[in-house]
């Protein structure tokens, strides 16, 4: 089953109350590739990536204008069920937050039994499938009922993107998923995102500029012009061309190290 | 849970502060150092002064106690009767008294708890800010209410409505023991349980809502994240999370109910039997009793009463303690979260 999809963003303006965090962005991210936001801090990563599956409005009083369509179908239209947008879209968080009253296993499936699925044959599937794709299925497969916050952070995290995974979303969003991580962890889930883009259409953002031109196809620059104004897409292109050859100053700027 | 790192700083400890953190390490000067030596005198002394009291008490109730339990010519755990006052033969059990303390405050959990436990996370999860902050306002008032006042209420106004709401249930419900009896209505187990349940709805409510209000963002936004709605966030992440919070939260709503003496001595129907019929008119509890009887009794009868004191004090203590210990079990267990 593979469902990789399409997001497309037309002017998306996102707010928090009366400050505008992020203004008019569009972009287009093709499916079953893998796409770096990068951008110095504050600049409206993070608010751009929830707008995506609709996080953003989980805030008190933050809202988004402008359309965002996941292969045709706006999400922001009224008429859309918020929680079937976020069942499509998978997301994992700076900080692995797995379920600390959960089994690995019942984190792992929390999503498909949310989606009404209750067999236990499917949900054992799922877990031992999504565990490997994730690769913690040997670290973890002898104490699948054992807490999952008695993980190393690197395992968590893992356990956080099994758990994402598991419902087969069509979109996959990260938000720099290794940045409470150490070398090795960070290694090892750069090199699962690689694979992750066979299926799915990923989403990362990153401060780690390294990072992004390892594991992206391609790079999106948000910048600010100062404190208090929103973030704004400079740039967007292939990765190799944001970091050998960009099209913006600003880019390049950031890029070699001259700003940010 | 088990394998989770242990918070290492559970409280604040004197030692650590005990030296300025510059300048290397010298030592405080000497006033400094003078007054936190009288201070610590001072803690330990109060915490000392604090044990020595409660000893003190039960040592007065113990002896109080022991000769009319001698004097007593039936079984004071097994018995129902309450004759301690009869010279010649004074006899008392605290069967019926306790099995009433206890079937009170259960029925009062078994009402007060759901409502709690919605009421909280309505404060915590669906109510707009303002009027989550008004309705905890009012929830924290009902529980500056003195316990009389629930007491004069749930005699001359709700009974009658109780006793209109045991018909019915004996109407409809008759075949279930609780609601056998036919009449006459009125000072029940089943009115005492409804005004004890709306005196342990505050302390219950909100600590509940403290508990949710403290569920880490992260695991609600996890939740949400996955698709879940309101409820089922709620669900996998809140009520989780607060599990031993809301037991700790009901334990010491029990502890109240139990201790309840003055609304329970004027809505209960003060009878010494061992019944299953909540609608009944009837029902006691130790604290009640002991309201009720005080005035009139002679040596032996304050003796039984104090004795019966004793074990409503053993059970309250037990279920504090449990709460207390499920409270410091969950604290450790989010410290290993972080
Ligand atoms: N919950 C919030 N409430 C108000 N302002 C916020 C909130 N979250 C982020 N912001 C503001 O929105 C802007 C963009 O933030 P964010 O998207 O987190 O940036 P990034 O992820 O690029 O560091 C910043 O100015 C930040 O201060
Ligand atoms: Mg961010």
């Amino acid at each position: 089953m593979n469902m990789a999809k399409r997001v497309e963003a037309v002017d998306v303006t996102a707010y928090y109350g009366s400050f505008k965090a992020i203004d008019s962005i569009t972009m287009t991210i093709e499916p079953k590739s893998v796409t770096a936001l990068i951008g110095p801090s504050g600049c409206g990563k993070s608010t751009f990536l929830r707008s995506i599956n609709r996080m953003h409005e989980v805030t008190p009083g933050a809202k988004v204008q402008g359309k965002l369509m996941i292969d045709a179908e706006d999400i922001y239209d009224p008429r859309v069920d918020v929680t079937a947008v976020r069942r499509a879209i998978g997301m994992v968080f700076q900080r692995p937050n797995p379920f600390p009253t959960m089994s690995i296993y019942d984190n792992v499936v929390a999503g498909l039994r949310l989606n009404g699925v209750r067999k236990k044959s499917t949900l054992d599937d799922a877990a031992e499938s999504s565990l490997r794709a994730a690769h913690l299925w040997g670290e973890v497969s002898d104490r699948l009922k054992r807490p999952g916050g008695g993980l190393s952070g690197g395992q968590q995290q893992r356990l956080c993107i099994a758990r994402a995974i598991a419902v087969e979303p069509q979109v996959l969003l990260m938000d720099e998923p290794c940045s409470a991580l150490d070398p090795i962890s960070t290694l090892a889930i750069e090199d699962l995102i690689g694979e992750l883009k066979d299926r799915y259409t990923v989403v990362i953002v990153t401060h780690n500029m390294q990072q992004a031109a390892r594991v992206s196809d391609r790079t999106a620059f948000f910048s600010i012009e100062s404190t208090g104004d929103p973030g704004r897409l400079v740039e967007f292109d292939d990765t190799t061309k944001i970091f050998q050859n960009p099209g913006e100053k600003k880019t390049e700027d950031y890029i070699t190290g001259r700003f940010g | 849970m088990s394998e989770s790192p242990m918070p290492t700083k559970v409280g604040p400890d004197p030692t650590v502060h005990s030296g300025p953190t510059l300048g290397g390490g010298a030592a405080l000067p000497r006033a400094g150092r003078g007054l936190e030596r009288l201070f610590r005198w001072f803690s330990t002394g109060a915490g000392v002064l604090v044990l020595v009291v409660i000893v003190a008490i039960a040592a007065f109730l113990i002896t109080q106690a022991i000769p009319a339990l001698r004097a007593n010519q039936a079984n004071f755990f097994t018995s129902t009767k309450w004759l301690p006052n009869d010279v010649a033969h004074p006899r008392f059990g605290i069967a019926a008294l306790a099995y009433g303390t206890v079937l009170s405050a259960a029925i009062a959990l078994v009402i007060a708890v759901p409502v709690a436990l919605g009421i909280a996370l309505f404060l915590s999860h669906y109510a707009p800010r303002r009027i989550a902050t008004g309705l905890g306002f009012v929830i924290d008032l009902l529980a500056a209410v003195p316990s009389v006042i629930f007491g004069l209420w749930g005699r001359d106004y709700l009974s009658g409505p109780v006793t209109d709401l045991s018909g019915w249930l004996h109407r409809y419900l008759g075949f279930i023991p609780l609601f056998g009896s036919g009449g006459p209505y009125g000072n029940s187990i089943l009115l005492g349980s409804i005004v004890l349940a709306i005196m342990v709805l505050p302390i219950t409510t909100a600590l509940c809502r403290d508990v949710f209000v403290q569920t880490p963002k992260a695991n609600e936004e996890a939740a949400l994240a996955l698709g879940a709605t309101r409820w089922e966030m709620i669900r996998t992440a809140v009520l989780p999370y607060g599990r031993p919070g809301i037991v700790a939260a009901v334990m010491l709503g029990l502890g109240r109910a139990l201790g309840e003496t003055i609304a329970l001595a004027m809505t209960l129907g003060a009878t010494f039997g061992v019944s299953i019929d909540l609608i009944q008119v009837g029902g006691n509890s130790i604290a009640a009793n002991i309201a009720n009887g005080f005035g009139e009794a002679n040596a032996t009868g304050r003796g039984a009463l104090i004795a019966s004191g004793l074990l409503l004090f053993a059970i309250t203590l037990i279920v504090n303690v449990a709460a207390r210990a499920i409270i410091f079990r969950r604290r450790e267990f989010v410290g290993g979260q972080s």
